[in-house]
């Protein structure tokens, strides 16, 4: 099999990560919708055919209602009749920021959290677990207003407001983990060896929870769209009419049944994107765990 | 084979005729046979045995007679078993849940995991009795009642309320047996049974399915590894190698006139107790220079342990403060000389291990432990470095000490990464040196831990505690989950290194065996202290403590024709260790008998 290669050559020249993500249809297909939305963020200017904020008087009925997709306006319009795929697009940005940004904060946070708390045991698991079913028990939904309200709302605020919500679950899914991965015995044996905290926990405990954070941070970029969708609801978030995917559902939602792509549009975006990470992320875990391939 | 089958149909003699068994599993490269064209017939009231090492099909052939192979992955694809005029491979679901208990009783090798956790024993028993319905509550306990008694269990009323983490492993895995038995099945299939059991418990196991097997005339497949155990249950023996029969005879040919030469390598690979009578070295060490029966040692003890002490605290309660304790080592001292083996022998918890892993501080313990003279007591893990360089482990479970996503060869070279010891082309040069000191081959280096069987997995660890070059290393149990043959090759390669190098070992384990045949000295623990120690001859010939005899009177021996241990009428259990608060151990002291021949006796 591919033995022969591993033997002659270095570990870095076997088929790199990226090349076999590749070579997998599913995984190809996430990394596709991934770059879309990314090129879309960086290069809205270019890439939208009108401005996000013009309410174009075209853009609604006599009665004043929002118009269809049309061949005009590709995804309909809007209540003010702005154009929905412009501010797809522009919204785009505010959402990978929310998405990937924020919730990756959050997973980082959470990890580092969860590991040392598994790991160190003792008075460093007691004072960072019971702050963390502190968070836990403290409505996420209260916290970000609170904090939301004390800094003027911007989008990097939002951002940061999220990630100090969101990683709660992390640690305590990680904790969890770490604890019983800490207890095994190729853990003991690198102890027995002599290895230092930093060593275990970075090349022998981290690979193995690489799973379930991958699995976490995926599903976290869907609950963060929202919770920014929230937050943009309640005045807190994005300020309109700057637009995000989540605050042009919100902002639609009532009117549902007679405009249903403002809603489903954008719906699909956000699981689109989450899947695609989904998608993406399931690939890594696979190929970043050796005992995944195939018995030589 | 058209032949044969047509004689099982028209002269059914025995109780259960296979004929062509075969089993195939479906692997990413086509399917694989495991078990190939096996055919046998138990007869009505006798034991059978299945032995065979790891991968010789011997489970699956069980399984698959209980139809209970993991589907979709491994399927029969020939042969028949006839039970009572029907083919049971061939039954359909339906009819083959009335086979199961009904007729057939299966005990698995793990006593805990084959018990759910969440159910009392008198349900879990109430299901396996009352399994095809038809019968009143009353009855129903009467028959659980009934059931523990003849499984031997105490105050059996009262196990009916308790739930299976409340019982010992022997306790349990009578519960298993008496589930198995519970619809009067005429078949016992038994799946290594006591693999997972202390010797003094299995011995009265082993007694116990065969007082059953007498008082209830059932037959018994028995399933095993373990020639010892063979040799004290088996009235035939079947041996499988790769799936394959190898040999079916009468026990007492077997052991007598084996005629495969796989079978004559399995019964020369089991360590027998007492054929190292004597000698004073190891089976395969030189002698040591300055030692001797009659020289005694002038060297300075590598390690100087002086009351070892490790007691955990269980917390419980609200506010987690401790309620009771852990008694795992009480006292413990003893001395390793550079080039000495020294085992510990006992049964689980006993605190053998846990007396292993306070040498290497991965355990907090009170006392004394010097390591070539400095004391290692409440040594942080970085100033602990050093003695670790002198001190390595090897564990039991190789897999499980080996991290499944690192290359073996990044594996073994971390400690000298840690220790700064070697790096670049050095570091490469020493990892293929280790690799081909341990007898695998350096091409291997870029593999995974889950491409390489046991006993290769086991030579990687011991590559990886020899990196340091240290002075002593602590065996942990390190042969106990490999077979028998490749248990005899790994002996060979901790002898052949002491041999070299002169290392010394703490060799901890609860074969009597394999103590016997690897060690100069020998302690044997028994609930966190020494009863007795002193060199292999002294202990092994001249036993004097009561538990001593009794562990080496537990041990099966491979000998079909010595006297089959006799039932004991009262199931016996080990203590627990954990006590109250407010415990303080009995004092207890050594005598010597004569030549450092220690007995510890109560006061």
């Amino acid at each position: 099999m591919s033995q022969t290669v591993a033997e002659t050559q270095s570990p870095v020249a076997t088929p790199s990560v990226m090349m076999r993500l590749l070579r997998r249809p599913l995984a190809l297909t996430g990394l596709i919708i991934i770059m879309v939305v990314v090129l879309a963020a960086l290069f809205a200017p270019w890439l939208a055919p009108y401005d996000p904020y013009e309410q174009f008087f075209e853009g609604l009925t006599i009665e004043g209602a929002p118009l269809p997709p049309n061949a005009q306006f590709w995804f309909g319009t809007d209540l003010v009749g702005r154009d929905l795929f412009s501010r797809l697009i522009y919204g785009a940005q505010t959402s990978l920021i929310i998405g990937v940004v924020a919730n990756g904060i959050a997973v980082v946070i959470g990890s580092a959290v969860g590991i040392s708390a598994g790991y160190f045991r003792g008075w460093v698991d007691t004072v960072l677990m019971r702050f963390t079913d502190l968070m836990m028990a403290f409505p996420a939904l209260l916290l970000a207003i609170v904090l939301a309200a004390i800094f003027s709302p911007s989008l990097w605020i939002v951002a940061m407001v999220i990630a100090m919500v969101n990683w709660v679950q992390i640690a305590r899914v990680t904790y969890t983990e770490t604890r019983s991965i800490a207890e095994r015995d190729f853990v003991v044996a690198e102890r027995a060896m002599g290895a230092g905290a930093g060593r275990i926990l970075f090349r022998h405990i981290l690979p193995h929870l690489l799973s379930t954070i991958i699995v976490w941070a995926t599903l976290g970029i869907a609950t963060t769209v929202l919770l920014e969708a929230t937050l943009s609801f309640l005045g807190i978030g994005v300020q309109p009419p700057i637009p995000s995917w989540g605050n042009i559902i919100f902002e639609n939602q009532t009117y549902f049944t007679s405009a249903p792509w403002l809603v489903f549009i954008p719906g699909v975006a956000i699981l689109a994107l989450a899947l695609a990470f989904n998608l993406v992320g399931d690939a890594l875990r696979d190929i970043l765990d050796p005992t995944q391939q195939g018995r030589h | 084979m058209t032949i044969a089958r047509a004689k099982d149909i028209i002269s059914a003699t025995g109780l259960l005729e296979v004929s062509g068994l075969t089993v195939q599993v479906a692997t990413p490269t086509g399917a694989r046979t495991v078990v190939d064209d096996l055919s046998f017939t138990l007869e009505s009231g006798k034991t059978l045995c299945i032995a065979g090492e790891s991968g010789s099909g011997k489970s699956m052939t069980a399984l698959s007679l209980m139809q209970l192979l993991p589907k979709p992955m491994a399927r029969v694809s020939a042969g028949t078993a006839i039970l009572a005029g029907r083919d049971i491979l061939a039954l359909p679901e339906a009819e083959m849940r009335q086979v199961r208990g009904q007729r057939i009783g299966m005990i698995f090798q793990e006593p805990m995991t084959s018990l759910n956790p969440v159910l009392s024993i008198g349900k879990q028993l109430a299901g396996a009795i009352s399994a095809h319905g038809g019968l009143s509550e009353k009855a129903i306990r009467a028959r659980a009642l009934e059931l523990l008694d003849q499984v031997q269990i105490p105050e059996p009323a009262r196990r009916l309320k308790q739930y299976p983490h409340e019982l010992s492993g022997g306790m349990r895995q009578r519960v298993v047996i008496a589930m198995a038995l519970a619809q009067n099945p005429q078949i016992l299939i038994a799946d290594e049974p006591t693999t997972a059991l202390d010797v003094t418990v299995q011995a009265q196991i082993l007694a116990l399915i065969r007082k059953l097997q007498a008082d209830l005339g059932i037959s018994v497949i028995m399933i095993t590894h373990d020639m010892g155990v063979v040799a004290e249950m088996a009235d035939d023996v079947l041996v499988m190698q790769h799936g394959r029969m190898v040999e079916h005879s009468p026990a007492s040919v077997i052991f007598s006139k084996p005629r495969h030469p796989y079978t004559r390598e399995l019964l020369a690979a089991v360590p027998r107790l007492g054929e190292m009578t004597g000698t004073t070295e190891p089976k395969r060490v030189a002698a040591r220079p300055g030692t001797g029966p009659d020289k005694p040692l002038v060297a300075e003890p590598l390690v100087s342990v002086k009351d070892l002490t490790v007691r955990f605290d269980i917390k419980g309660g609200i506010l987690q403060r401790p309620v009771q304790r852990v008694h795992a080592v009480e006292g413990v001292s003893f001395d390793i000389m550079p080039g000495e083996t020294l085992s510990l022998v006992g049964e689980s918890g006993c605190g053998k291990s846990t007396t292993g892993k306070a040498l290497l501080n991965l355990i907090p313990w009170q006392g004394d432990i010097r390591v070539g003279g400095r004391s290692t007591r409440g040594l942080a893990p970085r100033a602990m470095r050093p003695v670790l360089r002198d001190v390595q482990m090897i564990f039991q479970d190789p897999y499980a000490s080996l991290d499944p996503r690192m290359r073996v060869g990044d594996l073994v070279a971390e400690p000298l990464q840690i220790h700064g010891l070697a790096s670049g082309s050095a570091l490469e040069d020493r990892v293929a040196y280790l690799f081909k000191r341990v007898g695998l081959s350096t091409d291997q280096m870029r593999r995974y831990p889950h491409e390489f069987s046991g006993g290769q997995r086991q030579r990687i660890c011991i590559a990886r505690a020899l990196s340091l070059s240290p002075k002593l290393i602590v065996a942990d149990e390190s042969v106990a989950a490999l077979d028998v043959s490749i248990q005899a090759q790994v002996l060979d390669l901790l002898q052949d290194i002491q041999n070299e190098t002169g290392m010394s070992y703490l060799f901890i384990s609860h074969d009597m065996a394999v103590v016997e045949q690897i060690s100069h000295r020998v302690a044997v623990m028994y609930m966190g202290r020494f009863v007795e120690m002193g060199s292999r001859a002294q202990i092994f010939e001249n036993p004097q403590h009561e538990y001593t005899k009794k562990l080496m009177a537990a041990v099966p021996v491979a000998d079909p024709s010595r006297p089959r241990r006799a039932f004991m009428e009262k199931a016996e259990d080990l203590p627990s260790p954990v006590h109250g608060l407010t415990y303080t151990p009995p004092r207890q002291t050594a005598h010597d008998i004569g030549d450092g021949h220690l007995v510890w006796l109560g006061d």
